[in-house]
């Protein structure tokens, strides 16, 4: 390896002509650095650029501006042939015209491999993918999921450095997905190849990936861990699309150290204690964000500085949790709360109009810069 | 149960339309088993078989063949074998030069995004559209004129004078044939995922390979459909042919239209018996691989 990264984008932009005569900015100056051995997640709704910064990656699509690195050496215009690169398509385009066996094959027959090395190497990615014996099938004669695991042996036969994944399950029932999620992250220890993977599943990234890149409208959000990211949003739209939050508006009353007290006048209550990061000022105006999971709901008010009185305005039952959905002097909240108890009608809990007690706990709060 | 009732006027329309469709084809082919050579009236099949033909007035009475007497006259006409053999060199060199073009001309206007890319669609369009009678007179006007020159400035004589004949009329055909095939490929490559190809230069084939070993393979069933149709085109064209034919090179129709000028006899009902035959069985062949194509599909 000659580089420290896999794969770098250095201000990568990609701009395309729409039908309409307009030009728009698919991707908008993207840097990324994948390290080696990495499972680095792509992660953003419909339209946000995934799938393009991905093509050029493995050279469908060339770079309006700025440069793809493979192992340090910049790609240029590269042809998808020559590099050492390989993808698993959404649709997984198998050859239907193939068996699998000569679909796996294919690749190797490229790279000029001898008949016995295809005969052993194909085996033994059949087996890694569990498909051992389906080898003169055709790519109809499968399952959604058999066809998903042919499409990665066909990847994975190449022994890539680096394997691109488009939404490789987007097609696969809930409890298949979650099944092959484990063992995509598993083979992936295994073979210890870098993965570039692209979902719009946020569950999915978090599961799966060292690091994720939070994209929208071509830029990217934020670079992190799982846990930084949902734990410490950059801000407001990551913190909404990564799981959900609760935004109340308020303005930086006081800071001292690390700590802030922020007013919030829909609350008509000074929160104070909470965590700052850096670039805030007082007096500025500011979203106090707040995981659902993380406010605490009781029927009687405690002790604590950061209480408040609400009024239930709706429940869910949704099995793990009850959603609950307040409304604190008219600022909306929700909250999930746990269903710890086995009980036939957990709703009647909370009731609608019921007057309940919140907990926002100062430290499970993040204050965001308003965008 | 089917919502839609079977009404009776559906039913009689249904057997009026086959019998206008089929009833002169079956007449066709009955009245090349007619005793009469005069052809006006069925006269009834012919009776025996003997060894050699034996006539009363207009009337066969007893032949080699028998009933199918008129099919052993077909054989033994050396014009229509001669007709037949160029009916068919035209069909398979114009049928293989317009497929090779037509698929190249889907695949351009499919892939590459140009200036005149609608102009290029359109004009796709236009021969089949046209009359063929104008696109005869065009082609031949355009042969004359080019040989008409060529032939004045290199001052050619004898068998070196460029004249109409076989070339000419399979290059006529390749103009008219080009088009369709071209739109039958376009039809087939509109469902086209270009991931395949994508997946092919993935795994490190190059344009060439991929094409080689992917993208042809799997358009095949398309440019097949579109030869076929390519190929029965060219089989029964009548009116390009009459303009840009020549000496030697006489079609089965052009044939078939100066018999027709002279004399008719059940010969002609018996070659257009076989001509039948031959135009069916290529249909069938398509209507298969299409249908294969289809079950692909879904
Ligand atoms: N070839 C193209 N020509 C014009 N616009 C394009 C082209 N490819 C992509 N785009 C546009 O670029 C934007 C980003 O597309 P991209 O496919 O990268 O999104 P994505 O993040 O993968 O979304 P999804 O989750 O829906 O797959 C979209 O608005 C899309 O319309
Ligand atoms: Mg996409």
């Amino acid at each position: 390896m000659t580089s420290e990264f896999a794969v770098e984008m250095r201000d990568v932009v990609k701009r395309f002509i729409t039908p309409e005569g307009n030009e728009m900015a698919a991707v908008d100056h993207v840097t990324m650095q994948i390290k080696n051995g990495e499972f680095f997640s792509m992660l953003g709704s419909s339209g946000c650029g995934k799938t393009t910064s991905l093509r050029m990656v493995a050279g469908f699509e060339w770079p309006t501006e700025g440069e793809v690195y493979i192992e340090g050496k910049a790609m240029g215009h590269t042809p998808p042939f020559q590099r050492k690169v390989n993808t698993v398509f959404q649709s997984y385009a198998l050859f239907q015209h193939m068996t699998v066996y000569q679909n796996l094959a294919f690749g190797l027959e490229m790279e000029g491999a001898k008949d016995d090395e295809i005969k052993k190497r194909v085996g033994r990615a059949l087996e890694m993918v569990q498909l051992t014996g389906m080898d003169r099938r055709r790519p109809r004669q499968l399952s959604g999921g058999q066809q998903q695991r042919v499409a990665l042996a066909r990847a994975l036969v190449k022994t890539p450095d680096v394997l691109l994944l488009d939404e490789p399950l987007g097609a696969l029932d809930l409890k298949l997905r979650k099944e092959m999620q484990l063992e995509l992250k598993a083979l992936q220890q295994q073979l210890g190849i870098t993965f570039i993977y692209v979902t719009h599943d946020q569950e999915e990234a978090l599961t799966m990936s060292d690091r994720i890149a939070v994209m929208s409208k071509g830029k990217v959000q934020q670079m992190g861990t799982p846990v930084e990211v949902y734990e410490r949003p950059s801000n407001k739209f990551v913190a909404d699309f990564i799981g959900e939050s609760n935004f109340l508006a308020g303005k930086i009353k006081s800071i001292s150290g690390n700590e802030a007290s922020v007013f919030i006048p829909s609350l008509n209550a000074e929160l104070a204690g909470m965590p700052i990061s850096d670039g805030l000022v007082k007096g500025e105006e500011v979203n106090v964000c707040i995981r659902p999971e993380k406010i605490r709901i009781a029927e009687k008010e405690a002790v604590n500085q950061n209480m408040f009185r609400a009024t239930v305005t709706n429940t869910v039952y949704i099995g793990v949790d009850t959603k609950v959905f307040v409304d604190a002097h008219g600022a909306k909240l929700k909250i999930w709360e746990q269903n710890r108890i086995s009980r036939l009608d957990p709703k009647s809990f909370y009731t609608v109009g019921q007057e309940v007690w919140l907990m926002l706990m100062p430290e499970n709060t993040l204050i965001l810069k308003k965008d | 149960m089917n919502p839609y009732r079977r009404s009776p006027f559906v039913i009689v329309a249904t057997v009026l339309v086959y019998i206008f469709l089929y009833a002169p084809i079956v007449g066709l082919v009955l009245y090349s088993f007619n005793a009469s050579r005069a052809n006006v009236t069925f006269e009834g099949f012919i009776p025996a078989y003997s060894d050699r033909v034996v006539m009363d007035g207009s009337l066969v009475k007893t032949s080699p063949c028998g009933p199918f007497h008129w099919y052993c006259e077909l054989a033994k006409n050396g014009d229509v074998a001669e007709a037949a053999g160029n009916t068919l060199t035209i069909a398979f060199s114009a049928t293989i030069i317009s497929t090779i073009i037509g698929t190249m001309a889907a695949l351009a206007l499919q892939r590459y995004n140009f200036k005149m890319k609608p102009f290029s669609q359109l004009s796709l369009y236009v021969p089949i559209v046209i009359p063929e009678i104008v696109m005869g007179i065009g082609i031949l006007t355009l042969f004359s004129q080019v040989f008409g020159w060529v032939n004045d400035t290199f001052n050619l004589a004898g068998d070196a004078r460029l004249s109409l004949g076989m070339m000419t009329v399979t290059a006529s055909h390749i103009a008219f044939m080009v088009p369709f095939v071209a739109l039958v490929v376009q039809a087939r490559l509109s469902g086209f995922d270009k991931s395949y190809e994508e997946a092919a230069m993935d795994l490190g084939a190059n344009e060439w390979t991929t094409f080689r070993r992917v993208t042809f393979p799997m358009i095949l069933p398309g440019v097949m459909s579109g030869a076929l149709l390519a190929f029965t085109l060219s089989l029964d064209d009548f009116v390009i042919t009459f303009f840009t034919n020549g000496p030697g090179s006489t079609t089965l129709p052009i044939y078939v239209y100066g018999l027709l000028r002279r004399i008719i006899t059940p010969q002609v009902n018996a070659l257009s018996t076989v001509w039948i035959l031959v135009v069916f069985l290529a249909v069938l062949i398509l209507q298969i691989l299409q249908n294969r194509e289809q079950k692909q599909h879904t």
